[in-house]
């Protein structure tokens, strides 16, 4: 069943559309992420431009993380203070990113930056969480225990100023590092059309030291609000949220995400990381690959006034 | 995303062709008619075709040796500016670096006849009456100039092969079909992405070389319906719009939580 969507300006099927936010759901509900950075790319794939892709995808993570933070509060596995921390960075780091959005498209390069931050970040983050992987699945096969996370063992991030205490996560924690984890996420989250749970899941475990418990909810609020402030900042600068094509991919989504969260279960943890990282990485060289060959046509049209 | 004719652009156009057009034998008259006066887009739209007929009316100022004539159909959309950008090598990957700017051109550009344009007309009379995809005018912006550029310029022909390759161009010289000598009639196809807006078609009658009669119609592309509405308001109320899609969110994923609740 074909359909037009009104923002993007293009007819798709219905259901190509309803299987993608299945599939990325299924993908998101495995690992606990928000699948921003599949959904993306695959919405470009099918000949979505960019810049309405990025801004469409940001209101179908808002009501993923949604979805997924209420089971986590049910389960009072969210750290409502350290989620505010974040979330006063995490606003700021919107703002920035919907405003740089802005800047790129009127220059002609958002298209080129947005391929390039996928390099960047998905083989950087990917290749580390595939090698993570593999290690620890080499150290179960040659039988030797994990290291304990070493107590005590505090970094430089634990020297820092205008500590706070999260009593949910019991940890004692400076809040700069928080804020700026949560400008970061937050930035490259308006840029890329990403939740960003994938970078700020890892962060938040090996940097801020937060205990797991509490991880994926906390970082699921401040993907829930980010986005939703992303949504709102691209619905009002450049009107890019297709509402249409948001909510087809939200049905898909969320339906999909709850078998993959069953399926995600049944597979050990170092293996689930081992994937997630293959996964990344293939995102990340496919749209290396594209920026290194030969492009098929040297030419783009875009359409820029004259029209209102 | 075109949405606003640019009145000045197409008045200005269609005074350089009046300027040509001969004053004096205007001995055919031109009735047409297209089958459909306004397309509309719903949402499961993907693409139609429209048909204009036509007569060729004589009247006794005819020379009798008169007997073959010629069609051109020119059928232009909504204009709007347009940017063609290059995309070079630099530090080994491929970014946009030229660009040029089109000014006021159509979306949708169609250019039907009943032979080719050679045959029709010299190629003096083919630029100036704009006989073909290679001699429509389109204006770019190079520098502080405004000026169409010839035919084979990089950007014109990759903006024409582009929008061709899109069905927003074309060009069909056996389109045209006289079912008499006087009676015509063509199709005008309309692809899914068509761009909403007042089509102009313009119909030219040739013969043995020069233009004889021309004459004009319009028909209309409307999105209708829900989708139109999003469009719109999505324009006018951003805020509103992003309020409501952010409310979509919240409903669709608290839902989810409640539908497939397991505790």
């Amino acid at each position: 069943m074909q359909l037009y969507l009104p923002i993007a300006d293009i007819p798709v099927n219905v259901f190509l559309l309803l299987a993608m936010g299945a599939a990325v759901g299924f993908v998101s509900g495995m690992f606990g992420i928000g699948g921003g950075f599949l959904m993306t790319p695959l919405l470009i794939f099918i000949g979505i431009t960019p810049a309405v892709a990025v801004a469409s995808v940001a209101s179908h993570i808002a009501a993923s993380s949604f979805s997924g933070a209420l089971s986590y509060w049910r389960r009072r596995a969210i750290d409502p203070a350290l989620a505010l921390v974040l979330l006063s960075g995490g606003t700021v780091g919107t703002a920035l990113g919907v405003g740089t959005f802005t800047l790129l498209r009127s220059l002609g390069q958002l298209d080129l930056m947005i391929a390039l931050s996928y390099v960047v970040l998905l083989t950087t983050v990917g290749g580390l969480m595939f090698w993570e992987g593999l290690r620890s699945i080499l150290r179960v096969r040659r039988g030797v225990a994990l290291p304990m996370r070493r107590s005590g063992s505090h970094g430089w991030i634990h020297g820092l100023p205008l500590k706070m205490r999260f009593k949910r996560s019991k940890i004692y924690l400076s809040v700069i590092p928080v804020v700026v984890v949560g400008i970061v996420i937050g930035f490259i989250g308006a840029v890329m059309g990403i939740g960003g749970g994938f970078i700020l899941v890892p962060i938040m475990i090996y940097v801020l030291r937060v205990p797991t418990s509490t991880v994926i909810g906390t970082s699921m609020v401040l993907t829930l609000v980010t986005m939703l402030f992303a949504t709102m900042l691209h619905a009002v600068t450049n009107h890019l949220v297709d509402a249409v094509l948001a909510l087809i991919l939200m049905v898909g989504g969320v339906t999909g995400a709850q078998f993959g969260a069953r399926a995600g279960q049944k597979i050990r943890g170092e293996h689930l990381r081992l994937l997630l990282g293959l996964l990344i990485l293939a995102v990340g060289i496919r749209f290396a690959i594209e920026l290194v060959i030969r492009p098929e046509d040297l030419f783009t049209i875009r359409e820029t006034g004259g029209a209102g | 995303m075109i949405r606003r004719v640019s009145l000045a652009a197409s008045c200005a156009v269609l005074g350089l062709a009046m300027s040509f057009a001969p004053s004096s034998a205007q001995a055919e008259r031109l009735i047409v008619s297209v089958s459909n006066h306004r397309v509309t887009v719903t949402p499961n739209y993907s693409g139609e075709e429209l048909v204009l007929f036509g007569s060729v009316e004589k009247d006794a100022s005819t020379p009798a040796s008169r007997t073959a004539y010629d069609l051109v159909v020119t059928v232009s959309g909504p204009r709007a500016d347009m940017v063609t950008r290059r995309k070079e090598r630099k530090f080994g990957i491929w970014i946009n670096t030229d660009y040029r700017q089109f000014l006021h051109v159509p979306a949708y550009l169609a250019l039907f006849a009943n032979r080719p344009f050679d045959a029709i007309a010299n190629p003096e009379v083919q630029r100036r009456q704009q006989l073909g995809l290679n001699n429509v005018l389109l204006t770019q912006r190079v520098g502080p100039d405004y000026a169409d550029v010839v035919p084979n310029d990089a950007f014109r022909s990759a903006f024409v092969r582009l929008r061709s390759e899109h069905g927003l161009y074309r060009e069909d010289t056996s389109a045209v079909t006289f079912l008499t000598p006087t009676l015509f009639r063509t199709g005008i196809p309309l692809p899914a992405a068509v761009p909403i807006g007042t089509y102009n078609v313009e119909i030219k009658l040739f013969s043995d070389g020069a233009l004889v009669a021309r004459t004009e119609t319009a028909f209309e592309i409307v999105k209708v319906g829900f989708e139109q509405f999003v469009a719109t308001t999505s324009r006018q109320d951003g805020f509103v719009y992003g309020l409501v899609t952010m409310a979509m969110a919240l409903m669709t994923g608290w839902m989810a939580s409640i539908v497939f609740r397991k505790d």
